[in-house]
């Protein structure tokens, strides 16, 4: 970004802590049930209750889920990592420490690469990935208190740290869609944002250069943003007004001078907002946890569960373009996640040819996705259904007007392409002399069309359209539409 | 019923069994002597008379129908009030937890339930088991059954002075840094710490959780095995308790260990007054030669960073302690921060501003002295810049000390020492100076900064006829080997003595 009054550089420079709750049955350290939604305090227990004398166990799914993020993001998944407590009190955090990881993180030294609009991708790298619980929540409904829910207290958090690597607001929402998609892509998480499953915390700065010198601005950490839209805002609004502070005082507002703010984020405003800063900088006192033994990751395992990761979104991509011809763009739409390629995938196994499967799922199966807020793959298609019909399109059994009125009948009510094609007369007809009847009856009745073809002038493509579209409808879309060309040609040509 | 009180808990399981005694008759027993005898001891917190007359008498009919009632089926026990119950409170001698009622009752308070033990109440301790006196307790004093103007020892002092005083036949307590091992000793018990994660802590209120260990104190060596068999185990609801199978050890008990070899580690027997009492000194050698009279071959050993040193006044310090108050410390100022009177407990009844003023005033209100001094050394200790110079190298100190043992039991099977430096000392003596306090554990501390089995048992008396407790130490899961030795030594010379508040 430059600006031309000044001609300053400015560089925005992000990093982005993004925690993302695991979608495991049970919770990190107990077997209460990790659900969103239910009644306050009833998914709870002694233990994320924080009583006395009761000790924490390890979900050792949790620990899978977050080693399959860290292998899927490059990262090292150490041999040997441990628990922590973090000391801090909050009333939603019922033992007052919340057990974390510190020194030794799951995952470690890692990227994401990102797609740009440019059509080139970037790697974002991975500081860290570590596991921890989640805290309750304080909630503020009832009048003249604070109630405290712990239903959340004790899910398994994941905690994905990069490197302040992104320097633009493009840069920023191609990481956190592309981790988005990464997490509901391994099932790990539902990343739901109104459950509050995916938590963003930018760190932003800008680096301004004017006349030879680079100037950095102090880096503000936004708290706690629920939303793509929130993110966004908070970023693109950070930006502006660090240029303008500085640009009120270069010398004074920099990161030598103020070191690191918090700030906050107004949800009406879409601004982010000045934060009391707490009274000394928190010191959570961390210690290893003497509760719970390391955990040791041994080759098996981590090959294990790096066996059960797959391809990931770019590779498919990639191979969808490569392998299937697709474009980018549907082959970006078919990569959002896994169930959608893995229907693809299967259909091209059974037999089915790409090009005609993509065009039913993109074209009917988008439409009727978007109509439900659902996922393609959850239209409720099925492999045998999406192959068959899409064998019937190539061998000319049906044609796409029909194919499509197949499937959306099938969406609707279910049942195999075939029959639903047989029950309601939407099998090409291929009885050839029956073609010619439809095509000679429409000869008969259009003498004016078949005048304006034999004319020749610039009334003939019309004319002869018109003509195609006599016979299909008679036909009830049965004809096959190269057939009756080719008839109309040989008796009108 | 004075019979009752007089057998050991393998004794009276024994009788309980052959319907000799009934379990209703036991537990009344004991009952009894606990309203004549303990407004002068206060050995207890509270004790459920209802329960345990109504669980006594379904062991009896259970026997009458032929039902296994279990190795300790009908037996009386106490159990230190830092053990989480679904009857009656857990107070941890707390003001904090006073009213609190556990929904879960700690493992090891199962087992012992499972083989047919009827608990008779909570004994008294240290608050949140920090201590060595029973003096810190926040609800009231507990005396010595040997002389009631002296402390019973501490932590698991109400435990020890039950068992001492004929008030259940065997009891549990729980050892951070000796608590259950120095007031055995004072008490003239037998008292074992298990290697760590040989007991689940399950249910166990917190204190030094890399040190806590629960263990049984007894009348005898067979009761502490048998105890120690019972609550033994893997536990899924613990990580850090070990899943290695228990050995029978009232199977090997009996047999001497043939070629005994005993390691004297020469730190362990200072040529000072303070650090070892001449009589208690005394009283060891004799049972060292004992233990030559019987075989066993003596060899020295080195325990250089468990050292005793004695500072040109006269102070006596201690590596191994210095580190163990570090790690405790920092981990009781961790565990306890959830007593902030949010969810459950204490919660002052002066008007509060703030969340945090909250918080201060509840606990300034009901926690006590040594346990505010324990929070605020371990909150130091863990602050950003002081971390690597305490707590860090304590974690050193407490590798070089297990190392230590590591050696020594190279050279021998049983390590033998004094549990404690003195006997009793008296009420008072030593609350207002802390150091002096902590010194009291300097020849216990080091097993739990290095996890190993630990036992007391008594082995004479001293000058003012006041219990003397000899400790015997082994390498990890080594249990059955010094219950074998303490056994060897028990039958060699029985303690033929009961404190004067026993009867
Ligand atoms: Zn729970």
């Amino acid at each position: 970004m430059t600006n031309t009054a000044q001609t300053d550089t400015i560089q925005p420079v992000v990093g982005l802590e993004i925690h993302v709750e695991l979608a495991t049955e049970t919770k990190m350290f107990c077997r209460c049930r990790n659900h969103f939604g239910d009644p306050p305090n009833t998914n709870v227990c002694p233990v994320c209750l924080g009583m006395p004398g009761v000790l924490p166990v390890m979900n050792g799914r949790a620990v899978e889920f977050a080693m399959k993020v860290g292998l899927a993001l490059n990262c090292t998944v150490p041999g040997y990592t441990k628990w922590d407590r973090k000391n801090y009190y909050y009333p939603d955090l019922p033992k007052n420490y919340q057990i974390s990881q510190y020194d030794l993180p799951l995952a470690q030294n890692g990227f994401l690469e990102i797609p740009l609009s440019s059509g080139e991708t970037k790697q974002i790298r991975v500081l860290r990935a570590h596991l921890e619980e989640d805290a309750g929540k304080n909630t503020h409904d009832i009048p003249g208190c604070t109630g405290v829910d712990l239903n959340r207290a004790g899910v398994p958090l994941l905690e994905i740290v990069s490197e302040p690597d992104m320097n633009s607001v493009e840069e920023v929402m191609g990481y956190a869609k592309s981790m988005h998609r990464l997490v509901r892509w391994l099932g790990v998480s539902e990343a739901n944002m109104q459950m509050g499953h995916m938590r963003f915390e930018p760190n932003i700065n800008l680096h301004i250069t004017r006349g030879g010198v680079t100037y950095k601005t102090p880096i503000v950490e936004v708290k706690n943003l629920n939303s793509f839209r929130a993110l966004e805002n908070a970023v693109a609004f950070e930006i502006q007004r660090q240029y303008d502070e500085w640009q009120g005082n270069p010398e004074g507002f920099v990161l030598a001078k103020l070191g690191k703010q918090n700030r906050g984020y107004d949800d009406g405003t879409c601004k982010t907002v000045f934060q009391r800063e707490k009274e000394e900088a928190h010191d959570y006192r961390y210690l290893p946890d003497p509760d719970l033994v390391p955990v040791t990751v041994s080759d098996e395992w981590r090959q294990r569960v790096a066996g059960e990761i797959g391809e990931l979104p770019l590779a498919r991509r990639a191979r969808f373009m490569a392998d299937y011809g697709l474009n980018f763009k549907d082959a970006d739409a078919l990569t959002q996640d896994a169930p959608t390629g893995d229907l693809l995938d299967q259909s091209v196994a059974a037999g089915a040819e790409a090009k005609r499967c993509v065009n039913l799922l993109l074209g009917r199966g988008a439409a009727v996705a978007n109509e439900r807020g659902c996922a393609i793959a959850d239209i409720g298609v099925t492999v045998e259904q999406l192959a068959e019909l899409a064998k019937m399109m190539s061998a000319g059994d049906v044609n796409a007007t029909a194919a499509d009125k197949i499937f959306e009948k099938l969406l609707a009510e279910g049942g195999q392409p075939r029959a639903i094609a047989e029950k309601q007369g939407l099998l090409t007809v291929k009885d050839l002399g029956q073609v010619e009847q439809w095509v000679d009856a429409a000869i008969a009745a259009n003498p004016q069309a078949v005048e304006e073809i034999q004319s020749g002038g610039k009334k003939q493509k019309k004319a002869f359209g018109f003509l195609t579209g006599q016979v299909m409808q008679a036909s009830k879309g049965a004809a096959p539409p190269a057939e009756v060309q080719k008839l109309l040609q040989q008796k009108l040509g | 019923m004075s019979e009752i009180l007089d057998l050991t808990a393998a004794e009276l399981a024994a009788a309980v069994a052959a319907g000799e005694i009934a379990a209703v008759d036991a537990t009344r027993a004991y009952l009894d002597a606990i309203s004549a005898r303990d407004r002068d001891i206060r050995a207890y917190n509270e004790t459920y008379p209802d329960e345990a007359l109504a669980r006594a008498k379904r062991i009896d009919a259970d026997r009458v129908a032929g039902k296994n009632i279990g190795p300790l089926g009908g037996v009386p026990v106490a159990l230190k009030d830092n053990l989480c119950t679904t009857h009656g409170r857990t107070t941890c001698a707390s003001k904090y937890l006073a009213d609190f009622r556990a929904p879960y009752t700690a493992t090891a308070v199962a087992k012992l339930e499972a083989a047919g033990a009827v608990v008779l109440g909570k004994t008294n301790m240290d608050e949140f088991a920090m201590g060595s006196s029973t003096e810190n307790s926040g609800l009231h004093a507990t005396k010595n059954p040997w002389d009631v103007g002296r402390v019973p020892g501490g932590s698991s002092g109400g435990s020890a002075a039950a068992v001492a005083g004929r008030l259940c036949a065997a009891a549990l307590g729980s050892d951070t840094g000796g608590s259950i091992r120095q007031p055995a000793a004072f008490c003239g018990v037998v008292g074992c710490k298990p290697t760590y994660g040989r007991v689940s802590r399950y249910g166990l209120v917190a204190f030094g959780s890399s040190l806590d260990q629960i263990g049984p104190l007894t009348r005898d060596v067979k009761d502490a095995a048998l105890l120690t068999q019972i609550i033994a185990g893997g536990d899924p609801a613990d990580s850090t308790c070990l899943g290695d199978s228990v050995p029978d050890y009232l199977a090997s008990l009996d047999q001497p260990i043939p070629n005994l070899r005993i390691g004297l580690p020469r730190e362990f027997f200072p040529n000072n007054n303070e650090a070892l009492r001449p009589d208690v000194r005394a009283a060891i050698e004799k049972a060292i030669e004992a233990y030559k009279a019987m075989g066993a071959e003596i060899v020295e050993v080195s325990l250089p960073h468990s050292r005793i040193d004695v500072g040109d006044d006269g102070a006596i310090s201690s590596f191994a302690v210095s580190a163990y108050y570090i790690v405790c410390t920092a981990e009781c100022s961790s565990n306890l921060a959830r007593f902030d009177s949010v969810h459950y407990g204490h919660r002052t009844k002066q008007p509060v501003e703030d969340i945090v003023t909250l918080y201060s005033r509840s606990r300034a209100e009901s926690l006590g002295q040594e346990v505010k001094r324990r929070i605020m050394l371990g909150t130091y200790a863990l602050s950003s810049g002081y971390y690597d110079a305490y707590y860090n190298k304590a974690l050193k100190v407490r590798r070089l000390i297990a190392n230590d043992f590591k050696a020594a039991f190279g050279k021998c099977d049983v390590i033998l020492c004094p549990t404690t430096p003195t006997p009793a000392f008296r009420l008072g003596e030593k609350t207002a100076n802390p150091i002096e306090m902590y010194m009291a554990d300097i020849y216990t501390i080091s097993l739990n900064l290095a996890g190993l089995p630990g036992l007391s048992l008594p082995v004479g008396l001293s000058d003012e006829n006041l219990p003397i407790g000899m400790q015997l130490i082994g390498p990890v899961l080594c249990e059955e080997n010094l219950f074998r030795a303490a056994a060897m030594y028990e039958r060699a010379r029985p303690a033929q003595w009961l404190p004067p508040c026993a009867n």
